[in-house]
């Protein structure tokens, strides 16, 4: 039987409202301890014989927003993909390196591998609710790890939804399918059920792409304040948003990492030539 | 000025052919969906015709009584009750073989699997097998294992004869499940068997529309239970007794030379079309709930 225990809540400015979810849990001071570590080295990825990553050495900060960005078919998807090993399912797959999460290295068979994804929020291009109400999108996660509680899945959900600010607009209607929102809430919505497992990453693959501007600016505004609690990993298309809110850069061209580095000094400072053309404009 | 008015006229004539070639189109669909129309009125019309004058309360009562099939008394209650009972159990152990079936062929096996493929070619000739067949093979399994003809027995044929119905029918829903969704599933650390949830409540609108195909299969069949299910005047209370069908009973009632009672034959098909009905009305009223949710 697995255990589920509520933890963190997900704003520390809230710790204080929400502080009854953590009554039966580790001292603050254990929190304090856990740090979300990521730390690739020398992975290489094949995938029938096309060499899509190659000799990539990164370390992702914690409780700071990464940028990956890059031109299209450079492998940042890929690597993404490859964190929370969802390139798992692709055909014809091979990896070498590792990835050390946690002190843990992902590629290791010991290593559970629902633990490495739980660790991990997805974000996708797409909104992609379940075909559940808006009450069990969120619920659905932490029923799933052994919380049966009712009344501690009723505060989760209040809480994750009021943490991407979707509480007030869906309060009256949970029991409504989560299809039924609008793009935007949808994203936010898949946001929040991310955060009801406790991840200590959020990836997100491109995760405005397919969102109105509004609604963007929306999810750009809550990474920014998640990043007081979670290490996020952003994949982008769009070089104002990392210049908007990233504060560490890698840049990859053709499945090397190029330059990886603080915000200001990529942005600003770029040490590769390649670097400087991409940004700018160059190629895209 | 010519050339242009020219240019223009040919253009017309090209619009003009365009119009033309869509109104006989449509006309060929209309005639066509005409058409399937007509012989479904024609059959229903035939069967309220001659069956509706003999339809009475005793029929759906009652079950036959001495000399029944002579133009005697009774009804065919026997035969209405021992196919719903062939129909739901073969139903819910049809449901019950094929969801796992669809399950593992669309989350556990790679899309370009060889055993997927020949799995789904299985289930295709499978589809296309008449029930005769089955029934003779279940015949075959029956006298193996020392059973005789019995209710077990055409649950156990139907359930052969729907289970191919079932999974292609909800295979061909299952493929289109969107990758994300899995995707998106597993990122919260499911497992691949934590993700049937989902998949069932993605899949719900084409498990139900399997179902409904299913029934009416398995409700119209008389070639599969006529060795398995045997026929009977009484209604069975185990499993292990024969079973009367609707099908079976329109079928003895028309073999009589006595016309009164092919009549009733002709109610008993009313009877069966109407429990169809009822059954297609519902499962469509669920699916409505069960969809409600899907992505």
């Amino acid at each position: 039987m697995k255990s589920f225990s509520y933890q963190n809540p997900t704003r520390a400015s809230w710790a204080e409202d929400y502080s009854f979810l953590n009554n039966d849990l580790e001292s603050a001071k254990d929190k304090e301890s856990r740090k979300s570590y990521l730390k690739v080295s020398d992975l290489n990825i094949h995938i029938n014989k096309a060499h899509i990553l190659k000799n990539v050495n990164l370390e992702i900060p914690d409780k700071k927003i990464t940028c990956i960005i890059g031109p299209s078919g450079c492998g940042k998807s890929t690597l993404l993909k490859t964190f929370n090993r969802l390139i798992d399912d692709v055909e014809g797959i091979k990896y070498d390196g590792s990835i050390w999460v946690d002190g843990l290295n992902i590629f290791d068979p010991k290593t559970e591998i629902t633990e490495i994804r739980k660790k991990m929020g997805l974000l996708s291009q797409r909104p992609c609710p379940l075909p559940m109400s808006i009450y069990d999108n969120i619920a659905f996660g932490c029923k799933m790890h052994g919380e049966r509680n009712r009344k501690k899945l009723n505060q989760i959900v209040e809480a994750q939804l009021k943490a991407v600010g979707l509480w007030e607009e869906v309060k009256n209607r949970l029991n409504a399918p989560a299809s039924k929102l609008s793009i935007g809430q949808q994203q936010r919505l898949c946001l929040a059920r991310g955060l009801a497992v406790e991840p200590e990453f959020i990836l997100a693959d491109e995760a405005t792409s397919a969102l109105d501007p509004i609604s963007s600016k929306h999810i750009e505004e809550l990474f920014v304040e998640l990043k007081q609690d979670y290490a996020i990993i952003l994949v982008t298309h769009t070089l104002r948003q990392a210049l908007r809110i990233a504060d560490h850069v890698i840049f990859m061209y053709l499945g090397e990492v190029i330059e990886a580095g603080p915000a200001d000094e990529i942005f600003n400072n770029p040490k590769q030539e390649l670097t400087r053309k991409y940004l700018e404009g160059a190629f895209s | 000025m010519n050339e242009a008015n020219k240019l223009h006229e040919q253009s017309e004539y090209k619009m003009k052919l365009k119009f033309i070639e869509e109104k006989i189109a449509k006309g060929l669909m209309v005639i066509a969906s005409l058409a399937v129309f007509a012989f479904v009125v024609n059959i229903i019309y035939t069967i309220f015709r001659r069956g509706f004058p003999a339809l009475n309360w005793a029929m759906i009562s009652q079950i036959p009584a001495g000399g029944y099939y002579n133009g005697g008394g009774g009804g065919i209650l026997n035969a209405i009750v021992g196919s719903l009972y062939i129909v739901l159990g073969s139903t819910v152990l049809g449901l019950l073989i094929s969801i796992p079936v669809v399950f593992y062929l669309n989350v556990y096996l790679k899309k370009d699997s060889k055993l997927a493929y020949v799995a789904r070619l299985a289930f295709d000739v499978l589809f296309g097998i008449p029930s005769i067949v089955y029934g003779a093979f279940a015949f075959t399994i029956m006298i193996y294992l020392g059973m005789h003809t019995s209710l077990g027995g055409g649950i156990l044929v139907i359930t052969l004869l729907i289970i191919p119905i079932f999974i292609r029918s909800m295979d061909e829903v299952a493929q289109q499940l969107p990758k994300d969704l899995l995707d998106s599933t597993y990122a919260l650390g499911a497992t691949k068997l934590e993700t049937i949830t989902v998949v069932l409540r993605q899949i719900a609108p084409g498990i139900a529309t399997a179902s409904l195909l299913s029934v009416g299969r398995a409700i119209g069949d008389a070639a599969g239970v006529m060795f398995t299910a045997g026929f009977t005047d009484s209604i069975p209370t185990s499993l292990s007794q024969p079973a009367a069908t609707l099908p079976l009973s329109v079928f003895f009632q028309l073999s009589s030379p006595n016309a009164d009672v092919q009549d009733r034959a002709y109610s008993a098909a009313l009877i069966l079309i109407f429990i169809v009905l009822v059954i297609s009305i519902l499962g469509r009223l669920i699916t409505n709930i069960f969809s409600k949710y899907k992505i």
